[in-house]
Parts: structure tokens; sequence; C-alpha cells
């Protein structure tokens, strides 16, 4: 076995990779960046070196520089994680040269499957079923429905040089065919003077699901079932899960079975992923083989057992697999929820900054269900903007999916994050969305969902009640609280009230409280009692209650006369009164926000690379105003609406906090 | 006998109806609580004992004495907050529209005079339209009875004043000479002079909103020390705020049960300082991190937001904070955050409040402006105040400790009890640039060698060790556990007895 691994990567990957290291008893070396200097993996690890300035490419994905760090530390093998070198050949090449071993496939697997073109084509003679189509040059209209019809309907019509829907067309039948090719190769050519038009089988109701592989150096292959990712926003996963919902067991083998069979074909020794797209009849077709550890590895490791980065050491190390086909299984279903520094109230940009409360709720490895949490942060630690947002991988594990959802979903609500925008709330609604929980998703499922983007979740008439009881119990414990100070007058003592207003989302809602030492009944004006009983004191950010006997995990902040109170994706704010307060605060004046409307506000902390407009200019709805860049992205900002550019506050270069105001309108 | 028993409550019911149905509809219709609904809202349910409910005015000019409404515009009593006793008067704009009479004033000065004897703060809810003109110079006479006792009050027990509508001409002054002043957004101003006056003296067109709505007083003039959404907020909160304040200067701080170790370390907080010093970080953090249950009633926060002021709990206990604020100015001292930070201090000492303070200071802010505003003898207030305080003092310096603003900033000198310091704590007469370009003058034009003088200053001085070898510090401890330590040193320091020699009272550069 090795006697040193470096781990080129940051994050919580570095940290997975050191876990399993460690477990072996295999001492590791981490790399990083001048921003990472004080990084949870650089204080997991044995040793470290420096490899760079902040930027990847100045660092982690500098060759030399990491060639560099592995000379220094005398490092016998590096294990890549994902991204940056991953599935590099020349970092191959480089440790090679350098008789350094590479955790990871040999280098001709690397590239025989590092091109689309190519690798589609060692998928089709491996007997792998990949998307049908012509890729050659159709010339006639006559020509589209023969070859239309040899794939079969439905077929998508593209502009070989098309991009952005344009010369596109779906046809199910000859006539559409006939039509689509007229309307794709005119629009084809008027948009980019080049009309040459292919055809493909359109894929329906596709699902994104994958196969993961490990095979050793001895010709031996397995399949460790697949991962369902069919849960995406903008080609980014968000959601796993493991098996899929969807997959039989004849589909899963036969996948299976391909799968293998690819990585055979191109002598794959390691773990890898092999990609397919998967239609609404369970039709699958190749779409990519990574040739590296997946993000949504832990999916496959908590329903098989395996673990996959050991595994990925020993095949390294020339190992035997000790595993065959016959030792994997599927046990129980297991969840993957993607933690992302990107605030869904804010379209999803980025957030970054410092982490001024990060904590995950306690691992469990129990008989009934299993909480795993792969991160690379720790609570005061900097979410930087020179790297991937995302800020954990949160798992759930139990017998089957409901429990796990169940478990993920409680996972979720006691996962306490602030300082910056996340997407907690969104991951929340995703759980406890219909169509997921029924497992009735397609790679569609965000953009058909919440075409708006995320509004935060309205959560139904129950769960408010639950809510509103669990808020006066907590109450009712605050208040008498502040009636044990000092310097009371004897035998005056302020008594707590049974009667209480709660307002929330702008209803009253009257309650009554008996409360005993175990904890307190809520009575509605319907008479309906609701048993509260917690252990929650004030200032608790957290709250566990059991709310007549099921759980409810609130996170909780004190305002004025109440709580905020965050759960499932709801952001809420609880008033509680006494009748008598509730009766005055009902003649306040509702009193509106500021419009803000003239304003352009920004939207995330960044700088501003470029102003596009001038005061006093006149600017059109959609018109670029400015370009800020954060997290290496650089975003366009655009007017709303028509309008006279008044003033103008920042100039180029400025770094700008969330809601500094950049520009007015007249 | 029933008939006089019935005669009672007719004459309570008849006080209880203030300026009359149609009067009070216009109120609400103001989004504004009644003078009683608002002493309901202040006390403990119930609680409220009222006197002088048919106290009349004894004028007669103008046709005054056709109405002679019981209680002449002003509700004043006692009652509790979480069982702790207060005076309070509420001004009643249905009647006469608040403006203050001779008899108005003496109900004021009547509970002004128990609050004083009997060791309980005072919180007046203001809302009147100024002196009852019909009246002359006996509404005056009562404006002035009012002075007097607000500051006989001041230092011996709290006085809260609460703006709820219009606060004009003398009237201001009575609230200006109190402990605290909280506005209500919207429905509340106060100036010395109204807007049709500023138009006809100096021609500037100003609403009243501008000239002294909440915003300009919590934001411009920092007159007030915070504002609320409406009337219900402002009464639930001055009761928040309440609980933090000690009867009177005889008193201790309050206590209450309180459900935070008073050993919880915060690991955060170890990398809450940026490596690079120019680098600014949110002191709040460390505030919340260190008070219990992250509660902090802050005071004066939307005015010199370069350095924080309020209260906080150690062990249940109130502590009053001062912090530099490196988010804003670098969090540097200046006419606006010396002032500002004085009066707090002053407000705490004389309150028995011990004092936490944290300190990051990149030193006094120069320029005209502020050398002409007089930074000299503002930033003196500062140092002045904290120099005279005897209330157990502890102090952190998490970062920057520069120059005079060092020694200002609760220093050792300045009978510190305890004196903290981060590792990360550079304690210096200056940064190190500035120190190197001046002791190294003849070196300016040859940058290598100024940054290797920058270096070897940074190298010798920006540390807390040197201030730690001359005892300046008493010991520098680890981020994380600065709740634990900062709770030994208050606990340690209950029973502190520190007395300034006899004086008929200091000079305060003022």
């Amino acid at each position: 076995m090795f006697s040193k691994i470096l781990i080129a990567n940051r994050g919580e990957i570095a940290c997975r990779v050191i876990k399993s290291a460690r477990k072996m008893g295999i001492p590791t070396v981490a790399i990083y960046s001048d921003a990472d200097k004080g990084a949870l993996h650089v204080r997991m690890a044995d040793e470290a070196a420096n490899v760079g300035p902040p930027p990847a490419s100045e660092s982690y994905i500098n060759i030399e520089r990491v060639m560099d760090a592995i000379r220094q530390t005398g490092t016998e093998a590096v294990h890549p994680g994902y991204g940056f070198l991953s599935e590099n050949p020349k970092f191959a090449d480089a440790l090679e040269a350098a008789d350094v071993t590479f955790i990871g496939p040999p280098k001709p697997a690397i590239e025989a499957m590092g091109d689309k073109i190519t690798s589609k084509k060692v998928a089709q003679d491996a007997g792998v079923s990949t998307v049908p189509g012509y890729m050659g040059l159709i010339e006639s209209a006559d020509e589209a429905v023969r070859i239309s019809g040899e794939i079969g309907y439905p077929v998508m019509i593209k502009a070989s040089a098309g991009g952005g829907g344009k010369g596109m067309r779906i046809a199910w039948n000859d006539d559409e065919a006939r039509e689509g090719f007229q309307s794709s190769r005119n629009e084809a050519a008027a948009s980019f003077g080049d009309d040459r038009i292919f055809i493909e089988k359109f894929v329906t109701e596709p699902r994104h699901i994958e196969i993961q592989v490990l095979a050793d150096s001895f010709g031996n292959t397995i399949y460790l079932n697949e991962r369902e990712c069919s849960i995406q926003r903008r080609n980014q996963k968000v959601v796993e899960e493991a098996p899929s919902p969807f997959l039989d067991d004849a589909t899963r083998r036969a996948m299976g079975e391909q799968a293998c069979a690819l990585a055979a074909a191109v002598g794959y020794a390691s773990a890898g992923t092999v990609e397919f797209i998967v239609d609404g009849e369970r039709n699958f077709y190749f779409l990519e083989m990574n040739t590296r550890l997946q993000v949504e590895h832990p999916v496959t490791e908590l329903i098989t057992g395996v673990d996959l980065v050991e595994q990925m050491i020993r095949v390294a190390a020339g190992e035997k697999l000790e595993l065959s086909q016959p030792d994997i299984g599927i046990s129980g279903w297991a969840l993957e929820s993607r933690l992302y520094a990107e605030d869904p109230y804010r379209g999803f940009l980025p957030s970054i900054g410092r982490l001024t409360r990060y904590r995950p709720p306690a691992e469990v490895t129990g008989e009934s269900f299993a909480v795993r949490n792969d991160t690379g942060v720790f609570e005061g630690g900097e979410i930087s903007m020179h790297y991937d947002p995302m800020i954990a991988k949160l798992c759930t594990w139990a017998p089957d999916r409901t429990s796990a959802l169940k478990e993920m979903r409680q996972a979720l609500d006691a996962f306490e994050l602030e300082g910056i925008g996340h997407n907690i709330p969104f991951l929340s609604a995703v759980m406890d969305h219909p169509k997921f929980i029924a497992g009735d998703m397609t790679t569609a499922f965000i953009a058909e969902e919440f075409p708006d983007g995320f509004d935060g979740v309205e959560l139904d008439e129950a769960t408010l009640r639950r809510i509103v009881a669990a808020s006066a119990a907590m109450h009712r414990v605050a208040e008498i609280r502040r009636t044990r100070i000092s310097g009371r007058m004897d035998n005056h003592a302020r008594h707590v009230g049974r009667d209480w207003v709660i307002s929330l989302q702008g209803v009253s809602i009257p309650v009554r409280i008996t409360a005993d030492r175990d904890g307190a009944d809520v009575r509605f004006e319907n008479d309906e009692v609701m048993r509260v009983e917690s252990d929650w004191l004030p200032g608790q950010q957290l709250a566990r209650l059991a709310v007549d006997g099921e759980d409810l995990i609130l996170k909780v902040e004190s305002r004025s006369q109440g709580f905020r109170i965050r759960y499932r994706g709801a952001d809420l704010m609880v008033t509680l009164r006494t009748p008598r307060q509730d009766e005055l605060a009902a003649r306040m004046p509702e009193k509106t926000p500021p419009d803000t409307s003239r304003l352009l506000l920004c939207p995330m902390p960044g700088l501003v690379v470029k102003i596009d407009v001038e005061e006093g200019q006149e600017v059109q709805e959609g018109q670029a105003l400015c370009t800020i860049e954060a997290m290496k992205m650089e975003n366009i900002l655009r007017a709303e609406r028509r309008g006279l550019v008044a003033r103008i506050n920042v100039g180029e270069g400025d770094s700008l906090a969330v809601d500094d105001v950049i520009l007015e309108f007249e | 006998m029933p008939d006089i028993l019935e005669e009672l409550t007719k004459r309570r019911a008849d006080a209880a109806s203030g300026g009359g149905k149609e009067r009070v509809a216009a109120h609400h219709a103001k989004g504004k609580l009644t003078a009683r609904e608002r002493v309901e809202l202040l006390l403990d349910e119930g609680s409220f004992e009222e006197f002088d409910m048919f106290v009349t005015h004894r004028t007669t000019d103008f046709g005054m004495d056709r109405t002679r409404p019981a209680g002449d515009g002003v509700i004043t009593g006692w009652g509790t907050i979480n069982g702790r006793m207060v005076y309070v008067f509420s001004q009643d704009f249905t009647v006469f529209g608040g403006s203050l009479s001779e008899t108005h004033a003496q109900k004021i000065c009547k509970i002004m005079d128990m609050a004083l004897q009997n060791g309980a703060p005072i919180i007046g809810l203001n809302d009147s339209g100024g002196a009852r003109i019909q009246e002359g110079v006996a509404s005056l006479a009562g404006y002035a009875e009012v002075f007097q006792r607000n500051v006989l009050a001041s230092g011996v027990v709290p006085q809260i004043s609460v703006i709820m509508g219009p606060c004009a001409g003398g009237a201001v002054y009575s609230p200006a000479m109190t402990d605290f002043i909280f506005m209500v957004e919207d429905s509340s101003y106060m100036f010395v002079t109204g807007p049709d006056v500023v138009k006809t003296v100096t021609n500037e067109v100003v609403t009243a909103e501008d000239l002294g709505g909440a915003s300009t007083h919590t934001k411009k003039s920092s007159v007030a020390d915070g504002a609320f959404r409406d009337d219900v907020e402002a009464l639930a909160e001055i009761r928040r705020f309440f609980d933090f304040l000690p009867l009177n200067n005889r008193d201790r701080v309050p206590s209450r049960p309180f459900f935070d170790d008073p050993a919880r370390a915060a690991e955060s907080l170890d990398t809450l300082v940026p490596e690079n010093p120019n680098q600014p970080y949110d002191m709040k953090e460390l505030i919340l991190k260190v008070a219990d249950e992250g509660d902090f009633f802050e005071i004066q926060a939307d005015f010199a937001a370069n350095i924080i002021t309020g209260f906080i709990r150690l062990e249940g206990r109130t502590v009053g904070v001062v912090a530099n604020q490196p988010l804003v100015l670098a969090g540097v001292l200046d006419i606006d955050s010396s002032r500002k930070a004085a009066r707090f201090v002053r407000f705490c000492d004389a309150f028995e409040i011990p004092i936490l303070t944290f300190v990051d200071v990149p030193g006094f802010l120069p320029g005209t402006a502020q050398e002409y505003g007089g930074v000299i003898k503002h930033g003196a207030k500062l140092l002045f105040a904290y120099g005279e305080a005897t209330v157990p003092k502890v102090t952190v310096i998490t970062r920057k400790a520069y120059g005079g603003a060092y020694v200002v900033m609760a220093s050792k000198h300045l009978r510190g009890d305890f004196n903290y310091a981060w590792p990360t704590a550079q304690v210096a007469v200056m940064g190190a640039k500035g120190a190197a370009e001046i002791l190294y003058r003849s070196e300016l034009k040859d940058a290598d060698k100024i940054a290797a003088r920058t270096e070897e200053y940074e190298r010798n001085f920006a540390n807390p060790f040197r201030a730690a070898e001359r005892g300046f510090v008493d010991e520098v401890i680890m981020p994380h556990s600065t709740r634990r330590r900062v709770c030994r040193a208050f606990a340690s320091l209950r029973a502190k007895s520190l007395h300034n020699p006899w004086k008929k009272h200091d000079n305060i550069p003022l």
C-alpha cells in the first residue's frame, strides 16, 4: 500500500478522501491555495503544501505547482477528487513521468471518454445503447422523413450550427418531419448561414440516471447500481438518490451490464460513472462516462456499503477487487441534498462570506436510519468567491424511500447555516413536492415546477397550526422567564396569562395555553387541542418539539413580541400578544416598505466590472446597465423597464455589498 | 350610598373618555393609540395606579372655563414592568392637543418627585402640541418645573422618553435631559422650531418629518437613541429595554435566569479577525457570541456606526457594551462616535452598570472637518468618561489599539480592571507603515528600505506582547474563550468598590 497520498483537490472531496485514507492508515497531504490556508481539508491532513494564489488556474489546476507539492512531500500516489485535474490526461502524464501513481483510471480510458464523439463511438462498438440518429447531411425533406421513420418518432431535427433553440424542431410524425425539416433549414440558413441539418431521437420525459462501475487492473468489472440525478438546475445536480425510483430490475441489470461492457472496452481500472438518459418508457441511451469519482457517490456507498474511495486506492495500488457482482446489493434508500451558497430568493445568485453559524445535524449510522454530511467548511470559515459554491452534501439513508425522505426533511430542518444565502429552503421545498415524493420527475423538474424561481414555501393550514401551537408554548416559557427578574415588588409580581393571540401571515389566531410539568396544551377557538412537549429554552436557535407526538424542528430567532421561524422552506414572522394587545395592535397602520423600483440594487456582493450606461441616458427594458463580477462569474444587470438614468452611484472597480444602490432612475 | 359609589364610576368613565369620541377616532385614524391605551401596553396588565385623574386646569381666559376635562391632558401614575416599579406619564393629544398647562405640569412633577423619593425610573410618553398658550407664562413655568426635576433626577433614577406624536418648542428640553429618547416612525417629530418658523426666518423649506422625524433624529442629529415601527412595537421594546436597567443609582443591575453556559466556547471567533489587517469584519458577531443568548439591545444603532453601544447580559446581569466597528470607517474614533460612546459610558457609570469594551481602533479621524468641529474636546469626552467611571471595566483588544485611541478605549491606564488582548492584537503608537515613515524619514525615497523598516516595526510592535510585558495587557486570551474570560472577570468584580475624590461635580469637557 502507498506510504503517502496527496489529494489534489480542496473542500469536501479532499476531506472525504482523507477520511478513507486515514481509515486505511495512509498518511495524507493536502494542497491549498492562499485562500485556503485555514481550510478544513488542510486541518485534517497530516501534511499540507501551498500551491499558489487563490485562482484555481494558478493553484489547484496548475500542474507544475501541484507536481512541486508532490515532489516536496515525497508522495507516492495522488487522488484527484472530482473537477480540477481529475480528468486531465496531461496531469496523468506528468504523474507517470514522475513515477507517482494516479488514483484513477488509466490515461487511455480518460482520453477515450473525454471526447464526446469518440466516446459515443466506443460505446456503440461496445454494444451500449446510444441515442439513435443520423449524423450525415440530409439533402431533402423526403430523406428527412425516411430517416425519421427509421429512427422512430418522436425525433429532433437540429441545425448542425444550431444553438439556443434556433433551427430546432421536434417531429412526432411524417408530416411534422417534412415541415420541420423545411423550417429548420430555412431558420438555420437565416440565422447561421449554414443550412446543414441532422436528425436524432427525441427523448421524452428524460431522466438522468447513471451507473457506478468499479474495475481493477485484472479485468474484473462490477456495477454498483444506479443513481438518479434528475433534479438539476441548469445542468447542476441538486438532489440525487439511489436507487432510482423509476428503474426495474431488468433495466437496472441491462444498464449495469452495458456500463461494465464499456468500462471493459476502454480498459477501465478504478471507480467510474456511466451516465444515461432514460425516457418515459425506460429506454436508456448513453450520454457520457465520467472517469472519476462523482460528487454524488455517497448515495451509492450508503446503499451498497462499499467505500468507493478505498476501492479506488486499492485498485490503484494494484490490488484485485475483492468484490464481485453478486456481493453488490441494494440495501435501503439513500438521498443526497447539495447545499449551495446560492440564494434561492435572489434567483440562486452566488453568495459569499463568513459562515457565522454552521451546525449540521449530527451524523448517525443506525439500523433504522443514517445521516451523513460531507463537507469542507466549519463555523467561522469563509465561502470564497474563487471556488465552487457547494457547502455540503447532506445524505440520509433509511430502509425505504419514504423514510429516507422523512429523515432528509428533518435533517434539513436541523441544519443551521447563517451568514450567507443558501438553498436549504429550496431543498426543503423539493423534499415536500408531491411529484418528487411520488418519484415522478424528469430533468426538467425544477424548470417546470419552479418556472418563476423560488419565493418561499406556503405551508398548509395544519402545519401552520402546529407552528402556532409550538410558538405559543415557547412564548410562554420566554414570558415567564421575564417575570423572574430581580427587583420585583414582593407579592405584586406579574402573572403571565393563559390567553394569547398569535398573528401569522396577517391572521390572528386566539389560543389558550394550559401548562403542566412536561409540556403545554394549546387550545384553539374550535376547541382543538394540541399537545406541545419540548425542552426549548429562551435563546436557543433550534427548537426540537413534539406537537401531538410528532417531531417538529424549528429554527427560531427572538423578535419583538415573538419569533422569526424558519421551517420547510418557509420564513415566518410569528407575533404573540395578549388579547388586549392584539386588539390595540389591530389599530396600527400597515407600513409599506420603501419603493426601490427606481433603484438598481446590487443583488450580490461583487466587483463592478463595467458600467454600460451614462447619467441622463434613456434605457430600454432588458438593456444591460452594469456588470458585476462575483464568484468568478460576470453577471449582467439589466433594466427591468424603460427609464431614464438619473444618477450613477458607483464606479468601475468598486466592490459592492448586497443592496448597495448602483444607480437611480428618474 | 350606592349613588355615591356610582358617582365615582361615572367620573372615572368621564375621565377615561379623554377628549371625546370624535377626537379619539381622529387620533386612532392617524395610527396612534390613546394615552391610556399606551399606558396599558407599557405596563403589566392591571398594574397601573393612576394619580390626579380628576385634576382640571384653572384658567378662565379665552373661554377656557367652559371646558375643564378631568385629567387635563396627561395621565400619570405608576405600575410595574415584569413586576418592577416604574412611574409613568402619558400625554393625551385628544385633550387640548396634549398641551402643557400649569396643572398638567404639576401632575408630571408629582410623579417625578415620587419616583425620585422612592427610587424607581420614570417613563414619559410624549404626545403634545406644546405649551397651553391660553395660560401664558404659567404654562412656561410648568415646563421649567419639569425641567428642574429632570435635572435633579438625572443620575438618580433612569429617565426614558418615548416620543409618540409632536414634541416641539420648549417641550423638547424635557426629553432632551432624560437618559434615553425613543421615537415612533412616521408619527412623531421633535424640533425647537417648526417648519413654518424655519421658513419665515431662514427661507428653508422643510417638512416636519425631514426636520425632526424619527429618521432625522436617529441618523443625523443623534437626539434619539432608537426608533420603532409603531406604538405597539415601541411600547413592547421599551418593556424589553426596561429589563436591562436598574431601578435607581443605589440599586444593583437586574439579574434574571439565563440559559447560556458562561463557559460556552465560540470556536468561530478564532477566525473572526481576518489575516489581512486592512480587511474589515463585523464586531457585532463578537458581541452576539459573547452575550447571553445572543441578546443585544443596541443604542443609537443608526448614528456613528463606527462605534457600537448597547446592553447585553452576562450570567443574567446587565452589562453595557462599547465596541469599535471595523466595518464602518475602519472603526475610527471621531467627533460623533466619541460623543455617542461617552454619553453611554457615563449612563452606565451613573447606574452601576459594568462596562465591557471591545477595541479595534486605528486612531482618531484626521482632517479639517474634525479639527474645526472640535474633535479635541469631543474625543476628550470619551477619555474623561472612561477615566471617571468606577464601575467594573473589562476590555478586550481584538486587533488594532493605536495611539491616543488605545488609551481612550478603557485602557489599563484608565483604571481598567481586566484588560485582555487577543493574539491578533496590535498595541502600538500607530500602524507600522506610518511609524516607519516617521522614524526613517531619510529613507523615504527608497521603497524597499521603508518596506523592510515597516516589516521590522510590525514584527516588534504589531502584537499584544509588548503591552503584556509591561502589564498594560493583563493576559492574552484565545478568542474562543472570550465569553468565559469576560464572565469570570465580571463575576470577580461584583464587590468592586472604587471612589473618586470628593467634588461638587466634575467638569467634563462639554
